[in-house]
């Protein structure tokens, strides 16, 4: 059946080249998307939610009502 | 004693005196053949890494196919598409992509690993109920409710977690 022409060579050489050439670009791509979408989605609304928070924080207020509720030991609730 | 099997014609002595003349030739007298095992002999496989076997696949021809095997002698030219498929049934038992096939085993196996887990679960339940005792006070509605009220009071994670839900000024979780 093919005794007049002769089959193509299979490649033989640079296999394991061919298939870097391949994947690493795509590798590398997604690991940045990857990156780039956790810093846009949890990184910068978290630091943005830390900002919010502190920005009108009344340390005094937030302690006293924690000591009225009895939750440290070292002031007591000002209570009689 | 000499044993009969195979026996080299030139041993067929007149008397039975002369098996015991002093001859070199008596040590090669055949004692006697040893059984042969089947497992010794050549086998046939179907494998797709050793495609030829060492034996073909039928060994005692019919003579439907010995004049089969008679006929392949000639040009195969005038073999019909029948016979070729016949001749290459007596050489091989099945071909390469009924040899690969799946068998479907899978489906068995998966269908044995749910069964066991469902039979898992009931051992579970019953050892819930028969074995272990009651869970520890801790776990009561109303000392999970003041473990929640003192967790509020502490402000646990008041940026973005536990106390963040929770609206102080109307004492009630946030919408």
């Amino acid at each position: 059946m093919k005794s007049t022409m002769s089959l193509v060579k299979p490649a033989m050489r640079g296999l394991l080249a061919k298939r870097l050439r391949f994947h690493l670009p795509i590798a590398f791509g997604l690991a940045l998307v990857a990156a780039v979408a956790f810093k846009f989605t949890v990184t910068e609304p978290r630091k943005q939610a830390y900002a919010d928070f502190y920005k009108h924080y009344d340390s005094m207020k937030e302690f006293s009502a924690m000591r009225e509720a009895g939750v440290f030991e070292s002031v007591r609730p000002t209570g009689k | 004693f000499v044993s009969h099997n195979a026996l080299p014609t030139y041993f067929l002595f007149a008397s039975f005196t002369d098996c015991f003349s002093p001859s070199s030739k008596r040590q090669t007298e055949v004692r006697g053949v040893a059984k042969v095992e089947d497992y010794t002999l050549p086998a046939y496989f179907d494998r797709r890494e050793s495609p030829l076997p060492d034996i073909k696949f039928v060994q005692q021809l019919s003579p439907d196919q010995k004049s089969l095997k008679e006929k392949e002698k000639g040009s195969w030219a005038a073999l019909s598409k029948e016979e070729k498929i016949a001749l290459y049934r007596i050489s091989f038992k099945e071909s390469f992509a009924e040899m690969d096939k799946g068998t479907g085993e899978w489906k068995s196996v998966v269908a044995g690993i749910f069964f066991f887990i469902g039979f898992t679960g009931l051992v579970v339940l019953w050892q819930r109920n028969y074995v272990y005792g009651d869970v520890p006070h801790t776990f009561d509605p109303e000392y999970k409710q003041k473990e929640v009220q003192r967790m509020l009071d502490m402000r646990i994670n008041p940026v973005e977690g536990f106390s963040a839900k929770w609206d102080y000024e109307n004492n009630a979780w946030k919408k």
